[in-house]
């Protein structure tokens, strides 16, 4: 039985929850408080309480450390397209009118959807890039010598 | 205000008072009492008790809503991480060879020498 049992077993129930609300954050934002920065860090803490408890190999299996570098760049991608594609259309940039031109409200929210997806993103890759470049330190006190 | 209303109100505001009492209590024992596992008692007495009443009297409050279903998923959240985490920082006190000062002298109470918590099982 390992020591650390209630922590892993507690930390096994809690993860998909937590990534869970932090979905409900994000996409429930329109409506209430939330957003794609609050989004962000709660579906980061998932990915950093199951580092925490269970190694930084496991986690990194999970969502590797180059996966995390890249959904930084891919959030901004995501965060800027509406406006580049507005742009080739003969829009403002980032004027979601473009999405439907008939109804401007609607293609607003469509716009600010897409754009706090790429906010998302980009929040839960530095969060977890911040975690993993702590946590894979190499500590510059042996364990022995305190 | 019907009866049904007067029954409601007055029990949401028991559980409501009682919670906070218990929340007070675990505040001043955090402060006050001496050694390092009392205040951890006292301090877990908030985040059990307190907390528990405090969501529940909330509950009558809000009534068959929305809101109380959102009331008893975070109190079933904080049901599950408020005892793990006094038992967490618990562990670490007893790994590390801190015990109560009233088990000096018993036997199975010594400190044992720290042993490296090995993470490396399959």
């Amino acid at each position: 039985m390992h020591h650390h049992l209630i922590l892993r077993v507690v930390t096994k129930m809690l993860v998909a929850p937590i990534i869970l609300f932090a979905l409900y954050v994000q996409f429930h934002g329109d409506f209430s408080p939330g957003g794609g920065f609050q989004a962000g860090v709660i579906m980061a803490v998932g990915f950093i309480l199951y580092g925490i408890v269970y190694g930084m190999e496991k986690v990194q299996a999970v969502l590797p450390a180059w996966l995390a570098h890249k959904m930084m760049a891919l959030g901004v991608m995501i965060y800027a397209s509406p406006g580049v594609i507005s742009l080739l259309l003969g829009y403002n940039f980032l004027d979601y009118r473009f999405i439907s031109p008939h109804h401007p409200s609607h293609g607003q929210h469509w716009g600010v959807f897409v754009v706090e997806f790429g906010v998302l993103v980009t929040v839960t890759g530095v969060m977890i890039s911040i975690y993993y470049a702590f946590a894979s330190r190499r500590p510059a006190i042996s364990d022995e010598e305190w | 205000m019907s009866a049904l209303e007067i029954i409601i109100n007055l029990l949401s505001w028991f559980f409501i008072v009682s919670g906070s009492v218990f929340v007070v209590i675990g505040a001043v024992g955090t402060i006050r009492f001496p050694d390092f596992w009392s205040r951890l008692h006292a301090a877990s007495i908030t985040d059990s008790a307190g907390m528990i009443l405090l969501v529940i009297g909330m509950c009558l409050q809000a009534g068959p809503t929305l809101v109380t279903v959102k009331l008893l998923i975070i109190g079933v959240f904080l049901f599950i991480t408020g005892p793990t985490s006094t038992h967490a920082v618990a562990n670490a006190a007893l790994v590390t060879g801190l015990r109560p000062p009233e088990a000096e002298g018993l036997i199975g109470a010594e400190p044992e020498p720290i042993k490296p918590e090995g993470d490396d099982d399959a």
